[in-house]
């Protein structure tokens, strides 16, 4: 029997993109995924005593009711935003520099999704009862919102991050051939008997370009839906219109700074410098520049208003935050979100790919700061109780192992997934889609024949 | 149908706490550890908040003021709003209850109450020796479910009910009497056991209960008015 005839398309780094895939798991892969399962072993134990004991190994109290769980929801979702807005944003308005990192940064939203939700999970005082929301979901709950939003975000990423990979996964399956028996039979399953036909790449095209439309809609939706959760109450400072654009900007802001640190990762890791060029990293970087000053804007819309209105129950989260209990932080995440990186991107960060991960860390850390500060302190200071009961909280170490255990995951998918797929997309960063030769004469027919009964019908 | 109200005068209210410790022993809410206490953890239904007197005057007159706050069982209660699995809802007679078996402790309703008036079960309830055996054997069920005084799992949000299950057995107790049900016959402990006969309970529809008459006092106000909940229960100003 003969096989069926698959075409690829060129690309120059082939070698390259491929080189991480081909050897097979060693002990480095070993100790890295098996410190991440150490850590991950941490928080599940931490998780288990919780989930036996109840909430109360927290430190969450009244009236701080929602504490580093809800923060890590809303920083897990903010990064899950990186990719569709490199992937599917850049790619509507032809930013051509985004192929060779839509992928990692589509992995990206991919693997800190789940989190997220893990995340709502995790804050749940009845996991167990998770299926009430389906059985008695009621829509009038901006919880609900999030519940659809995030899970239909969940379910296009997939589906968007598939599509790109289809044509690749058969590359691996027909190029890579001294990989494990188990590893080659993914492929096959995976590819979905993708051939490479140009109609093939012609329909994903299509169906990718209509996809980050929506995607588009989505991650716009997501990310708003997710402020309401806090918005819609009538809590001092989080009653207002303003939270949801700055909790979108902040997303895609700490999203495209989490790309910058994976790629020079994988750059590093994986020997691919010459896939990965500066050059990338100083597109990203007019891009965080442009971040940086719209979140300052934010910043000063938000608390410019607060200040001149002067209500007395917004003042006293106001005063919270800039010189009260969480003063520290505040600065903290000020200088961390946008003095120092600034001032890296301006002064250093051209060609630097080292500057450019120092100012990114900064502001990953900083924009956890930031979902903290905004979250913790309107809870302290309650629109009644601010005169009557003064909050205030401190996270338990059960909440840091947790915590630490999220972000673990977070890596130990991503770099289980580098090691068995391409990270940088093959075809989209092939000079010409065009197959190398012609069609068999098999196929052809075959392809005809459905041309036919197209035209037919 | 009755809209069930209270009023609390705070000119006659002593801070005695009694209606606190009424509400606790007739709903069964769960003792905790004077460490969980400070940390905020106390779970009280009907909780006695001393308010911040500002200034030399205050101090020297040594004018102490508190504050006594049950559920304000609004008319528009920002916590059903936001409940995702409707675990807490109004009932027929404008009751705001908390269906525990449903509730998957999400504690929004926690967050989104501008009144604090929402308790979490941070852990399983429990209580002393000695007074595990004396709780509240009265039970309530509302949507086939036990609410009111039902002793509550870890992990569920609590609440005053206005005493619920006091007015399904006053119900019961007019039928086994063969008589109509009064709305005299129905009164939560707080109300009843309340040392300075601070507070007034009935129906607000009726123009001639008590409640309804107060409402009309110059000293009436609503808590967080401006939140536009709508409480239905009424304080009247001190002096």
């Amino acid at each position: 029997m003969r096989q069926a005839q698959v075409y690829h398309p060129d690309n120059q780094y082939e070698e390259a993109i491929l080189d991480p895939i081909k050897p097979p798991i060693n002990a480095r892969d070993l100790l890295l995924w098996g410190g991440l399962l150490v850590v991950m072993g941490i928080g599940v134990a931490a998780y288990v005593r919780q989930f036996i004991l109840g909430l109360g190994v927290t430190g969450m109290n009244r009236p701080v009711y929602w504490g580093v769980y809800i923060t890590n929801f809303v920083f897990f979702i903010g990064l899950a935003h990186s990719g569709t807005f490199i992937s599917a944003i850049l790619r509507l308005s032809g930013a051509e520099f985004r192929k060779p990192l839509a992928r990692a940064a589509e992995a990206l939203t991919l693997f800190s999704l789940p989190f997220g939700v893990a995340s709502i999970m995790i804050d749940m005082g009845r996991p167990d009862r998770v299926m009430n929301v389906i059985l008695y979901g009621r829509f009038e709950s901006p919880l609900l919102w999030d519940f659809t939003a995030v899970s239909l975000y969940l379910f296009s990423s997939v589906v968007f991050f598939y599509l790109s990979l289809l044509p690749d996964i058969a590359l691996c399956r027909d190029r890579l051939e001294d990989v494990p028996s188990w590893q080659r039979s993914m492929y096959r399953i995976l590819a979905l008997g993708w051939k490479g036909h140009p109609e093939q790449f012609h329909r994903l095209e299509r169906v990718m370009d209509g996809m980050a439309i929506f995607m588009t809609m989505l991650v716009v939706t997501v990310h708003t839906v997710v402020s309401w959760v806090f918005g819609m109450t009538i809590q001092p400072v989080w009653h207002s219109a303003l939270i949801g654009p700055f909790f979108l900007l902040g997303a895609i802001f700490s999203g495209t700074a989490a790309v910058v640190i994976v790629l020079a990762i994988l750059r590093k890791a994986y020997h691919l410098e010459d896939v990965l060029p500066v050059g990338l990293f100083n597109s990203l970087r007019k891009l965080l520049i442009v971040f940086s000053l719209g979140w300052l804007y934010m910043m000063i819309a938000e608390h410019l208003t607060l200040y001149y209105g002067n209500i007395p129950e917004e003042m006293e989260v106001f005063w919270q935050r800039f010189t009260g209990d969480f003063s520290i932080m505040f600065w903290v995440m000020t200088f961390a979100v946008f003095v120092v990186p600034i001032l890296i991107f301006i002064f250093r960060g051209k060609n630097s790919i080292a500057w450019m991960v120092t100012a990114s860390v900064l502001i990953n850390i900083g924009m956890w700061l930031e979902r903290y500060v905004v979250i913790i302190p309107t809870e302290t200071r309650p629109r009644l109780l601010y005169e009557l009961v003064q909050g205030s909280y401190t996270p338990t170490w059960t909440e840091w192992a947790i915590t630490a255990s999220l972000f673990a995951g977070m890596f130990l998918l991503y770099s289980i997934f580098t090691r068995f797929f391409p990270v940088v997309p093959l075809w989209e960063t092939a000079e010409t889609l065009e197959p190398e030769t012609a069609f068999p004469e098999k196929r052809q027919r075959g392809f005809r024949g459905a041309r036919r009964r197209r035209l037919g019908g | 149908m009755a809209k069930w109200s209270m009023v609390i005068d705070l000119d006659k209210c002593v801070a005695c706490q009694g209606c606190s410790i009424a509400c606790r022993f007739e709903n069964n809410t769960p003792v905790v550890s004077p460490e969980e206490a400070a940390l905020g953890r106390s779970i009280l239904w009907n909780e006695v908040f001393p308010l911040r007197s500002e200034g030399e005057a205050a101090i020297a007159s040594a004018q102490a003021k508190f504050l006594t706050r049950p559920c304000m069982h609004c008319e528009d209660p920002p916590c059903i709003k936001v409940c995702p699995v409707g675990a807490t809802y109004k009932d027929d007679e404008g009751i705001v209850r908390q269906n525990y078996a449903r509730c998957i402790g999400c504690r929004f309703c926690t967050v989104a109450c501008p009144y604090g008036v929402r308790y979490f079960n941070w852990y399983e309830p429990s209580w002393e020796e000695g007074m595990d055996t004396h709780l509240n054997p009265d039970r309530v069920a509302g949507r086939g479910d036990l609410e009111g005084p039902a002793i509550r799992p870890k992990g569920v949000v609590e609440k005053c009910t206005f005493c619920i299950h006091r007015h399904h057995k006053a119900i019961a107790r007019a039928e086994a009497e063969g008589r109509e049900f009064r709305n005299s016959d129905y009164t939560p402990a707080c109300v009843q056991t309340c040392t300075a006969k601070a507070r007034f309970f009935g129906d607000f529809d009726d123009p001639n209960s008590t409640v309804s008459r107060l409402s009309q006092s110059r000293r009436a106000f609503r808590l967080l008015d401006e939140a536009g909940t709508s409480p239905k229960v009424i304080y009247l100003h001190e002096g």
